[in-house]
């Protein structure tokens, strides 16, 4: 059995939520430099390279390289031989999450009350927090900084077993090109099949931790993977919505079994930021 | 890539002058408001109620900044997603208003309303907001103080940058711009 402490969790989340905002990862980073080498748009050329500048004055400056700084999504892993001293982890994260928001000056997007639209008391707080327990005695908390531009644009539909590969691509397809310029592309497309209703739609959010470029184990899903990044690339949406061959710098598929009548799939979109980070404690 | 400067507010030649596509530099005056300002005003607007500042020829940018941080008059501040503000739209065009900064669809009513007020709907680069900020000069909070970041600030811009998505001809460069890439693919 190890033991974490409260405290712990919380300064550690406090540090990623803000580190999550100020320095674009080296995977989006390198995946828009590839980007802006290889587009074929004098206008998606100048946005990669302007996206480009702005994540470069974002970590200099240590300022958030997006107004919208998100909802604080955690995806966790608890080894069931981890015990947690001191307080609750759904508590710690929100401490965290609270303290990294305030003290380096990211937005407070959340409201209480979706209808009444009545600002949280707790700064940008609550976050949304998945727990996945797992064997062993390790603690990993993935986060993502998720912004509301592309979460509007995302989408989810239970399909019919006779649709097949092929609904499920135009599904897809069809997805991104009303998203167009709303969900500030080049965009990740995070894309869950099977489960069930909700199962989908947490798969979908799943892949999207996944590290740009990394393909999905299975061989026949990394080839879809591959086979739709192409298919969207030829949308001609391109970068901002304004043309281009580059509408997304990544494709990631979550895969699981589902009942004999459902076809269920749920499509995330990310924007170009992609904030990604994994905690370890 | 080449840029037409042009001054805030708007007048009626530098709206005439313009067309879907153009790449242009604004320095002047604009406002920032976004979803929640918007229903006030629009609800002022309802009530014959007067508004915080007078809409004519002005130009309106749909962001929420993060806050300043010491040293900073400004966070971060890039545009949000324009169709939220559809709804309340033509009223504020009605009004006088001149140009809105956002990124993103505009509804059919809005990209008429735009024509028929000689109006003009810019985008800035989704998600450029630490770039943006560097264009900021001058901060004022005029309205909404309530609201915090959805509060109206009064702005001062130089040189910051926007492409025309709607013109005051009807064009939409969201759809010539995928189009003229498309065609100029095959």
């Amino acid at each position: 059995m190890r033991i974490v402490n409260y405290e712990d969790i919380v300064e550690k989340v406090s540090v990623a939520c803000q580190e999550v905002n100020f320095e674009l990862g080296s995977d989006v980073y390198d995946s828009l430099k590839k980007s802006s080498e290889t587009e074929r748009s004098a206008n998606g050329k100048y946005v990669l390279e302007q996206l480009i500048e702005n994540a470069d004055i974002a970590k200099e400056e240590r300022i958030p390289m997006c107004q919208d700084t998100g909802v604080a999504v955690f995806i966790v892993e608890l080894g069931q031989d981890c015990h947690i001293e001191g307080g609750s982890l759904y508590t710690a994260i929100n401490e965290g999450v609270k303290r990294g928001y305030k003290e380096g000056y990211l937005r407070h997007s959340i409201i209480e009350n979706p209808l009444t639209r009545t600002k949280s008391e707790a700064y940008n707080s609550p976050a949304v927090i998945h727990i996945e327990l797992v064997p062993g005695d390790r603690l990993v908390m993935h986060l993502s900084a998720k912004g509301g531009g592309s979460e509007n644009m995302s989408t989810l539909k239970m399909l019919k077993p006779s649709d097949g590969l092929k609904g499920v691509k135009d599904f897809i397809l069809e997805t991104v090109r009303i998203a167009g310029p709303n969900a500030c592309p080049p965009l990740v497309v995070g894309i869950g099949i099977g489960g069930n209703f909700e199962r989908c739609a947490y798969l979908a959010k799943k892949s999207l931790f996944r590290p740009i470029g990394h393909r999905n184990i299975v061989t026949e899903i990394s080839f879809l993977e591959v086979e739709l990044i192409t298919e969207i690339n030829q949308l001609g949406i391109g970068p901002q919505g304004m043309g281009g061959s580059t509408t997304a710098l990544d494709v990631k598929i979550e895969m699981e079994a589902c009942h004999i009548a459902s076809l269920p799939v749920a499509i995330n979109l990310n924007c170009h930021a992609s904030r990604h980070k994994s905690i370890i404690v | 890539m080449s840029f037409i400067k042009i001054c805030s507010p708007f007048d009626e030649e530098t709206i005439s002058s313009l067309k879907a596509g153009d790449r242009v530099l604004i320095t002047g005056v604009i406002y920032t408001a976004r979803d929640a300002a918007h229903k006030r005003m629009y609800d002022a607007i309802q009530l014959g109620e007067d508004l915080p500042f007078n809409l004519k020829g002005q130009v309106i940018y749909y962001v929420g900044p993060t806050p300043a941080k010491p040293g900073q008059i400004i966070g971060s501040v890039g545009p949000t997603t324009s169709e939220r503000m559809d709804k309340y739209t033509p009223a504020l065009l009605e009004q006088g208003l001149k140009g809105m900064i956002g990124k993103g669809y505009r509804s059919k009513e809005v990209v008429n309303s735009i024509q028929k007020n000689k109006s003009l709907y810019l985008a800035a680069i989704g998600g450029a907001g630490a770039l943006i900020a560097r264009t900021v000069k001058t901060v004022e909070l005029i309205a909404y103080e309530d609201l915090g970041t959805e509060a109206i600030r009064k702005i001062t811009v130089v040189n910051f940058p926007a492409v025309v998505i709607n013109d005051s001809y009807g064009n939409d460069w969201y759809e010539e711009g995928a189009k003229n890439f498309n065609s100029m693919e095959q």
